[in-house]
């Protein structure tokens, strides 16, 4: 049983980091998109960021330097991040309920480190953990994980009942998204029972990570708490293959497109992207278009057929 | 009465349109609407329209779709538009927008935050036909089980939709009642778009199965790159139209006005949106004052689509929208000149100086800039003499979306109007959270059936509230008042929306740019440039 738990652990993890690259590549590897920026920009000169300004309103901007404003990024991006700023700003009921979820699972993730620190500790540093830094990492992770596993539980009972109630939301949601939602409250709701319900010292998470880390055969586990192992196991190869790995998403939605305002200067970068995908070969149909395979984004462009003849 | 839509109402093969407005449905209007009656009638279709054309959405019908004749004619529409969606997520096709889209359609939790931000959704009284997330969600359904090839699992995960003639007939309505302001895409937590949908959407009926809004198309590219504008002016017409409108100017004004034309090496070479020299000549007339006034070196070009800076493929083509950019670029590198300053036209600044940024390379990416920027220097330098005495009456003024939202171009015009216009008052909310006028996305130019009542009731309805709101202090029809829009698209709207609701028989309430605002300012002509009449 612990063989199978700790494969199933790392095969999650393994699910998970694998899917977050492939998804995160495939976004990386589009072609470079016309600009589509949003403002405000968060990075733009500080002056401006206030009310949404660009480098347009100066006059002759291509004299100047791009702005380069990395704090008023950082700001906005930690703003989104840790506190899901939209949400409080554009849909504050649902942010009740969004933001336990979130804030919840990142307390968690903070956890899952102790609880790592902890195994790997205790491998190394047998004696240092019997005394105050063992003791300091158990309170901590038991602090943290019961306001993580509270919090995400809390969160998501309330997303799920909004989806179910609310009548915006309700015609939008599928069985896909209620099996979610329900996906996270059982695997953390078991996952905390098992934890509550481990008695000893070789029990609970702090020993199953010391066993995870060392392949110990002695951990001692509830079937409770491996059925909760299990779940979250699944549940963590299973975010990044859904919609819900939307945070590698917003990397690409913000970065790549809201504030993506780089210019095309001459001789850049940019412009030899562009002359990569100038080079593409559309099949539109449309007969104004003009495209049958052999011309290319530039030659399209450059051609007017409303000028031309009719056959 | 409102009735329920949902996501598979769009497939129905109903003769009626799913969804009828109702004046008591609509957001109500402040003062002097507070009763729905006093409103204008919404103008039913016609039964011949109807019978002819794809008018199954709504009560009105913006493009003109004819009915097919056959179940084999519906059925290779129906193939040609699963065509084109493939062609949309594909990188040869559409590298220009393929990120973008890939990511709205994969990471939307329709979460309806962007909903409450839909100037159409809201005004509309929260129809759910006009939901922004509406279009999108079957647009995402479609997307994983005919470009994704989803099964079972996929549908229970994304949720299903039957594809038919009535569905593509009702999507192709419906990328046609949004302004593309992306209002909706600015409070997305995710960063989802589904302006970006609407326009997509647009793209494969036009790119793929020839299916625009004439106005855009036709009467609108088409023509542009045919004989220079979409205007139907060509260069020996322009010509003697601004020709004119310098003898007009020099009649009003009291100073010699010329327009220079072709001049090669200029610092400038302005292009206006042609409409204006046709619509609002006092316009092109104020820019000619102003700038010759400040001594500036520009010019105009007689270029085919040089004199016309209008860009309709921003909103629904994306070859057409390369080719007309093109030629623009083309008009400057022929003249040799510095730079191009767009005109008070807001999709032509978003269109020729952001988004073709990464269309125009080599020689034909010359500097483009913003006419707010170029005028801000001159007023805020002193170059002119301006006597703020003579702008001494209620002034407003409307941020065009793209200009603003999508492009960041804020204050210059407020550092204009700030300093010149004593009773200037903001819109709420306005900057960057402005609402759109409701002409966007080529609504302004699109008059067929009776898509105008829809495009002032609902569309324009949240602009004109703002409007209402804006003058509430000075409603009197002795107080005449200003409705500042430095774009050529939301002049256009306003003219007809402020006629449709009367405003300025009853209420004198005009509209106009800001050039015309500070020629009434400079001292050195004679007073009384803005003429207090209807135009």
């Amino acid at each position: 049983m612990n063989i199978l738990l700790y494969v199933i652990s790392y095969f999650s993890l393994l699910v998970f980091l694998i899917a977050c690259v492939v998804r995160a590549f495939s976004y990386a590897r589009t072609p470079i998109h016309l600009r589509w920026e949003l403002y405000p920009v968060p990075h733009e000169e500080p002056k401006r960021v206030g009310y949404g300004g660009s480098y347009y309103e100066e006059a002759e901007w291509w004299n100047r330097p791009s702005p380069r404003n990395f704090l008023g990024e950082l700001k906005s991006m930690a703003a989104e991040i840790l506190f899901l700023k939209a949400l409080w700003e554009f849909n504050r009921k649902l942010w009740y309920r969004s933001f336990p979820f979130h804030f919840g699972l990142y307390i968690l993730i903070f956890t899952v480190f102790i609880i790592l620190l902890y195994g790997s500790l205790s491998l190394i540093f047998p004696d240092l953990m019997t005394g105050n830094v063992g003791a300091g990492l158990q309170f901590l992770y038991q602090v943290t994980g019961a306001a993580g596993i509270a919090l995400s539980i809390w969160g998501a009972l309330g997303l799920l009942a909004l989806r179910m109630t609310d009548s915006r939301m309700k015609i939008y949601t599928t069985p896909g998204d209620i099996f979610n939602l329900l996906f996270f409250i059982i695997a953390f709701g078991t996952l905390a029972a098992g934890c509550l319900a481990g008695v000893g010292p070789s029990s609970g998470m702090l020993a199953f990570s010391r066993g995870l880390l060392s392949f110990d055969t002695g951990f001692e586990t509830s079937g409770l708490l491996a059925t909760g192992l299990i779940l979250t196991g699944l549940l963590v190869a299973y975010i990044p293959l859904t919609h819900m790995s939307h945070f590698i998403a917003k990397y690409f939605t913000y970065h790549n497109i809201r504030w993506d305002d780089a210019a095309n200067r001459r001789g850049s970068k940019i412009e030899a992207k562009l002359a990569e995908c100038l080079a593409f070969r559309p099949t539109w149909s449309a007969t104004h278009i003009g495209a049958d395979g052999k011309k290319t984004w530039a030659d399209i462009a450059s051609s007017i057929p409303a000028q031309e003849p009719k056959k | 009465m409102k009735k329920d839509i949902r996501l598979e109402d769009l497939s129905k093969r109903e003769k009626e349109p799913l969804v009828h407005l109702e004046k008591k449905d609509l957001m109500p209007l402040p003062y002097p609407f507070e009763d729905p009656e006093q409103e204008p009638s919404f103008a039913e279709l016609s039964e011949q329209i109807r019978e002819k054309y794809e008018c199954g959405l709504d009560d009105t019908c913006a493009v003109n779709v004819p009915k097919p004749g056959t179940k084999e004619e519906e059925d290779a529409l129906v193939a040609k538009f699963l065509s084109g969606l493939e062609k949309l997520f594909t990188k040869e096709n559409n590298w220009t927008f393929l990120q973008p889209l890939l990511l709205s359609m994969e990471h939307c939790a329709k979460c309806q935050t962007c909903s409450e931000a839909c100037h159409i959704y809201e005004a509309s009284g929260k129809n759910e036909l006009y939901r922004p997330t509406f279009r999108s969600e079957v647009m995402r359904r479609l997307y994983f089980k005919h470009v994704k090839h989803g099964g079972l699992l996929s549908a229970w995960q994304h949720g299903d939709i039957e594809i038919n003639w009535p569905l593509i007939a009702r999507l192709i309505e419906l990328s046609y009642r949004c302004n593309l302001c992306r209002r909706c895409a600015q409070t997305c937590p995710i960063g989802a778009d589904n302006g970006l949908v609407a326009h997509e959407l647009r793209k494969i009926f036009s790119q793929e199965m020839g299916i625009a809004a004439k106005e855009l198309h036709e009467t609108g590219s088409m023509l542009q790159l045919k004989v220079g504008s979409s205007t139907g002016m060509n260069a020996v017409v322009v010509k003697d139209n601004i020709e004119f409108i310098d003898e007009d100017m020099e009649e009003k004004i009291g100073i010699k006005v010329e327009t220079p034309w072709d001049v090669e090496g200029a610092d400038v070479l302005l292009i206006h949106n042609a409409g204006e020299i046709l619509a609002w000549p006092e316009n092109p007339g104020a820019f000619a004052v102003i700038l010759n006034a400040a001594g500036i070196k520009w010019t105009l070009s007689s270029e085919v689509a040089g004199y016309d800076s209008i860009n309709y493929g921003v909103w629904y083509d994306d070859a057409q929208f390369a080719r007309v950019a093109v030629k623009h670029a083309e008009a400057a590198k022929k003249l040799g000149v510095k730079k191009i300053v767009l005109g008070e036209c807001g999709h032509a600044h978003k269109a020729l100086t952001v988004i073709a940024d990464r269309v125009l390379t080599g020689d034909l990416n010359i500097p483009r800039e913003s006419s707010m920027t170029l005028i801000r220097d001159i007023v805020m330098n002193d170059r002119i003499k301006l006597d703020p005495g003579r702008n001494d009456f209620p002034v407003t003024l409307h941020d065009p979306c793209n200009m603003v939202r999508l492009m960041g171009v804020v204050e210059p015009q407020r550092e204009v109007i700030r300093k010149i216009c004593p009773q200037f008052r903001e819109m709420t909310p306005h900057g960057v959270d402005n609402y759109c006028c409701g002409g966007g996305s080529g609504f302004a130019i699109m008059s067929g059936n009776n898509f105008p009542d829809w495009r002032f009731q609902v569309a324009g309805r949240k602009k004109m509230e703002q409007i209402l709101n804006a003058f509430s202090d000075c409603m009197d029809p002795s107080i005449p008042k200003y409705l500042c829009a430095p774009c050529s698209n939301c002049k256009g709207q306003f003219r007809d929306l402020l006629a449709y609701y009367d405003m300025w028989n009853k209420h004198k309430i005009n509209y106009g740019g800001l050039v015309e605002l500070i020629v009434n300012a400079m001292v050195d002509v004679k007073p009384g440039f803005i003429e207090w009449e209807w135009h």
